[in-house]
């Protein structure tokens, strides 16, 4: 309770010196609007949908995206730790591809795959895949030999041992590796949004670009907050309680 | 109805105490590669042992000793030589001979009755039901009934070996195979779970063979305790422990046989030592 407090009581004082900010007129206020200006166009984009519509689009890209890299990802991930020819080719190419920034794939999506939703998930998914190959493939490397052994002796082989004995003592490895691709799906995604207009849909990269376009600052803040809110729900919901469960199962620090 | 009564008299069954089983080594062989070259860790090795008795290998650190439990557990091949449980030769692991390592190997990512039902979930022929009041059992066999739901790291050293315990009895398995496993706890400890481990090897009949360094601790545990040597691994001498059990590790009596045994491992030592040069 005095957790949140604190929390609240410190974006509050955030929005309080922004609204000073503004009234010391500091900056012009096309680029500088004040707080209510952004909750003004926030409420206008809620009620013609647009704000709802766009969100729906990014976090349908974005979910389907992700779940296609997690799929492809972490049986690859267990294959390349499990085969070492598999870990020499693949997993030396997911180790470079994973240096590469993920936006750097938004040109090449666009020429193969022109202006269509295919360009939005290949970017997310090129985003997702290599950070959860390279956890998995750690994780699993991770794994105390001793577990395997004891897990034998009990008549634990193949399939089993997979699933009920590597995979979650590689779990705290994957989890970091899942919410690591998570962002740099999600930052993938803007990226590709905001360059690229698709027709089949606006999300809320493009509500930034137009807001960009219209000079309305008000827009390019307010999907900035909404894309913050986002990021920090997904955190919140998801990863959170994972993390903690494996906190306290593991008894390692609460990060 | 039927069906019901039926699944009752199966954990019932379960929790039977079965015929421990019987071991023989013969001419075991097994050697490893090292930066110096090939290292005999077990050379020609034969070791028998009897149902339900307790045998104790002590010797040095690398006097192939815990190679010699893998290789009865199945978690290494020998070069040469078979290991025979109940005359079957042992081809890998299996649940008849379970395994208790030196560090607790407890699942980090189950609770403790999560542990102890992961290897009984591995056992055919159990309703879950069946398996849960198996476990329940040994929990308690081991004393630790009120930590079901405890996280493996919420427990001290001496209770994870006591879990670990429990996890490699709740299969009824026919044989226990221990390494070292009580080397990394307190002395106070120890002592406790030298009285528990005697009073569940009577109770729940095993054929036990312990590894250890210590040599007042096979003195006490072992009906027979058998000296290794190292380089290259041998069985050097063999020592008949016939006193009344349970035995206290402090009694006068069994520190004369450890005195004994101490001063075989020294001449071993002195030999190896002279060997070498």
């Amino acid at each position: 309770m005095k957790r949140l407090f604190l929390a609240v009581a410190f974006f509050a004082l955030l929005v309080a010196l922004w609204e000073g900010l503004y009234r010391m007129k500091v900056w012009s206020p096309v680029l500088l609007p004040s707080p209510g200006q952004v909750v003004k166009y926030l409420e206008s984009a809620a009620a013609d949908r647009s704000l709802f519509n766009a969100i729906v689009i990014t976090m349908w890209r974005l979910v389907i995206g992700y779940l296609i890299g997690l799929i492809i990802g972490l049986p690859l991930g267990l294959l390349t730790a499990r085969w070492k020819v598999l870990g020499d080719t693949i997993g030396t190419l997911s180790l470079g591809l994973q240096t590469l920034p993920s936006v750097c794939w938004v040109p090449l999506a666009l020429l193969w795959f022109g202006q269509t939703e295919a360009a939005m998930l290949f970017v997310v998914i090129m985003g997702t895949l290599w950070s959860v190959i390279i956890a998995t493939d750690t994780g699993v490397r991770n794994v105390p030999p001793i577990y395997r052994r004891a897990a034998l002796t009990m008549g634990s082989k193949r399939l089993h041992m997979w699933f009920k004995v590597i995979l979650p003592a590689a779990l705290p490895f994957i989890v970091s590796g899942m919410k690591q691709g998570w962002a740099f799906a999600w930052r993938s995604l803007m990226a590709a949004e905001i360059f690229v207009t698709i027709l089949t849909g606006f999300g809320l990269g493009q509500l930034l670009h137009y807001g960009r376009e219209l000079n309305a600052m008000e827009q390019v803040i307010g999907i900035m907050i909404v894309i913050v809110v986002i990021g920090l729900l997904a955190d919140k919901i998801f990863f959170s309680p994972i993390e903690r469960f494996l906190h306290r199962r593991w008894g390692t620090s609460q990060a | 109805m039927h069906l019901h009564g039926h699944h009752l008299s199966s954990a019932t069954e379960e929790l039977q105490v079965i015929a421990p089983s019987k071991l023989t080594v013969e001419n075991v062989s097994k050697s490893f590669q090292s930066a110096s070259g090939p290292v005999l860790a077990l050379d020609r090795v034969s070791v028998n042992v009897a149902e339900a008795e307790f045998v104790c290998l002590v010797g040095a650190s690398g006097c192939g000793k815990t190679t010699l439990l893998n290789i009865i557990a199945g978690l290494e091949k020998p070069d040469s030589g078979t290991v025979l449980a109940d005359g079957k030769p042992v081809t890998g692991p299996g649940r008849e001979r379970l395994v208790m390592f030196q560090e607790p190997a407890l699942f980090p990512w189950l609770d403790v009755f999560g542990n102890i039902l992961f290897a009984l979930k591995l056992k055919p022929n159990l309703t879950n039901k069946d398996r849960r009041e198996v476990a329940k059992y040994y929990l308690e066999l081991v004393g630790l009934s009120r930590f079901q739901h405890a996280n493996i790291h919420e427990l001290s050293g001496g209770m994870k070996q006591r879990v670990s315990l429990a996890r490699a009895l709740a299969p009824n398995p026919r044989m226990l195979l221990m390494d070292e496993p009580f080397a990394a706890l307190d002395a106070l400890t120890r002592e406790q779970l030298y009285g528990d481990i005697q009073e569940i090897w009577k109770a729940r009949r095993k054929t036990i063979v312990f590894v250890t360094h210590n040599v007042r601790e096979a003195a006490c545990l072992g009906d027979r305790v058998l000296l290794f040597s190292p380089h290259p691994g041998r069985v050097q001498a063999e020592f008949v422990i016939d006193l009344p059990r349970p035995r206290d590790i402090n009694s006068v009596d069994l520190a004369a046989h450890s005195t004994r045994i101490t001063q075989a491992l020294k001449s071993v030592g002195k030999a190896g030592a002279n060997a070498a040069k």
